[in-house]
């Protein structure tokens, strides 16, 4: 299993419950996709196969690895094996594309190898063929501030494909952009994965995006896993539940199509 | 009954705090004002104009002959050669502590939302030598310096060292903390080392901020060195002092314009970098 938990509880600081008694696997090439409605700690789940957040109970295991007993270099190395696309891409405005892709894979390099990349690019070939792959390769040498919101966080996911991770997660990445570039982007990251091997797990608000993309679709809310199955199997009734709404009766999407038309109001 | 209470509440309620915090304001700037012995109506004294008077009048016409001047660029250089000095010295301490005081790498802070104690408790020892460097005014350093290497520019620039790299570590530190931590957060996510995540992911959005302050803090210490010259430390200062001594008005003039220029040489530096770097 590349990924693995059991029973797997998170509260905030706060002590606000996100997640509760999560139990979740997930093989080596098999593609999952999180969907449910805002606030259902779809985001907290991510963090926590990303190691950023430790869980309060239970445990995980990533890459036949476990992150809670990994410090110092361990973890580093087992961070470097898993690329997270970040929902609103973190590039400095100031950088340039190229260094921001290249920045990708900080995490297998020497610092002076780093240093040596920020005075000439050491790998702008690789990186414009990342950005290739996202109808992005003429941006290689602009700085980021001058690209849209929908370009950034195709550079963002280039960044994390040039990394070459053995485990790709991406929290909603496709939020910025048109449905043809998100039906491509999603396209390519179950290509990539495909290719690669490596088990893709990405959370997505738009339904139909998610029942298209991926073979498996997890539903979660209120901090638990409401269903997990095939997503041929993925009933009305399983969205209706899922999105059910108390204080905005009526107001939930109760079809593909209505999820799919809520989703450009959205960044 | 329930009218009157809305009233009430149309009342700006931050009103009371903030003028009794103006009036606490006053009465605590009074005896401070009669502390500090500040009596303006002394400067409008008519004796005492004429003196100040008769000063301003010798400082005109500046001193131009040659041979002042060939001296006044020897000090000139020296000031920015010590000035420079002193700031290169600085940053070698400044830069290493900024990255060591810095909250901005913190690993717990950038990616759990709960405080690292151990870290905490690595940062503070830094944050207080910054401190030490810091408190102690550059003259005092020039003057013990003195005292201990002799006369010249020796002393300055290691006064400027001592002090200037307490002030930069700690404003570097601050301007590290004040930006945007999510690409330092997502890199450090990635596997990167911290000063890897300090070159790829703070630097770039900082580094307007860091030079504009270096910069001013190097015309800073352009000024300082110039004051530490009247306690021998050598450049414009010492100049300056024999000039006002000997009641020669037109050479402090000179020099006086010699520090304009300087300053406004120093600004110009700045706008440019800022422009580069914006």
């Amino acid at each position: 299993m590349s990924l693995r938990l059991s029973g797997v509880s998170y509260a905030h600081p706060n002590g606000q419950s996100a997640l509760q008694a999560i139990d979740l696997q997930v093989a080596a090439g098999e593609q999952l996709a999180i969907i449910g409605p805002s606030g259902a700690g779809k985001t907290t789940l991510l963090r926590l196969l990303s190691t950023s957040l430790q869980p309060v109970s239970g445990s995980i295991s990533l890459l036949d690895q476990q992150p809670a007993r990994l410090s110092g270099r361990g973890l580093r190395r087992l961070r470097s094996r898993i690329g997270l696309i970040h929902q609103s891409p973190p590039l400095p405005p100031r950088q340039r594309v190229v260094t921001a892709v290249l920045a990708g894979r900080l995490g297998q390099w020497s610092l002076l190898r780093a240093l040596l990349s920020l005075c000439y690019p050491v790998d702008a070939a690789g990186a414009r063929q990342e950005l290739a792959r996202l109808d992005l390769a003429d941006k290689l040498f602009q700085r980021c501030d001058q690209l849209s919101g929908g370009q950034l966080q195709r550079v963002g996911i280039a960044r994390t494909l040039y990394q070459q991770p053995d485990l790709l997660l991406a929290d909603e990445p496709v939020s910025a952009m048109d449905p043809v570039l998100a039906d491509h982007t999603l396209g390519l990251l179950g290509a990539v994965a495909r290719e690669r091997g490596i088990p893709l797990v990405a959370s997505l608000h738009a339904v139909d995006l998610a029942l298209r993309h991926f073979p498996r679709v997890l539903g979660l809310r209120d901090g638990r896993v409401l269903f997990d199955k095939a997503s041929g199997e993925v009933s009305q009734a399983d969205l209706a539940d899922l999105y059910a709404n108390d204080s905005l009766a009526g107001a939930a999407p109760t079809s593909h199509s209505q999820a799919g038309a809520l989703r450009p109001g959205r960044c | 009954m329930i009218r009157q209470s809305s009233q009430w509440q149309s009342r700006d309620p931050a009103a009371l705090p903030r003028a009794l915090i103006t009036l606490l304001l006053i009465a605590l700037l009074w005896p401070g004002l009669q502390l500090a012995e500040f009596r303006p109506q002394v400067l409008f004294n008519s004796q005492n104009l004429d003196t100040m008077g008769r000063f301003l009048a010798g400082f005109w016409p500046p001193a131009l002959d040659a041979d002042f001047l060939r001296l006044l660029g020897k000090a000139t250089l020296e000031t920015l050669a010590m000035a420079t000095a002193g700031m290169t010295l600085a940053l070698l301490l400044a830069i290493p502590a900024a990255l060591l005081a810095t909250r901005a790498l913190s690993v717990s802070r950038l990616l759990s939302d709960r405080a690292g104690v151990l870290g905490q408790f690595l940062r503070y020892p830094v944050r207080l030598l910054l401190m030490v460097l810091r408190s102690i005014p550059e003259i005092v350093w020039a003057l013990l310096f003195v005292r201990a290497v002799g006369l010249g520019p020796t002393a300055g620039v290691l006064a400027i060292a001592i002090t200037y790299s307490g002030m930069l570590g700690k404003v570097y530190a601050e301007i590290l903390e004040s930006v945007d931590p999510a690409p330092a957060r997502a890199l450090l996510l990635a596997g990167s080392s911290r000063l890897s995540v300090f070159f790829y992911g703070l630097l770039p959005n900082a580094a307007q901020e860091l030079t504009s302050y270096t910069l001013y803090r190097w015309e800073c210490a352009v000024r300082a060195s110039v004051v530490m010259g009247f306690v021998g430390a050598g450049g414009l200062g010492q100049m300056i002092d024999l000039s006002l001594r000997m009641f020669a008005g037109g050479e402090v003039a000179s020099i006086l314009m010699t520090f304009l220029l300087l300053v406004l040489l120093a600004d110009q530096i700045s706008l440019q970098l800022r422009r580069r770097l914006a």
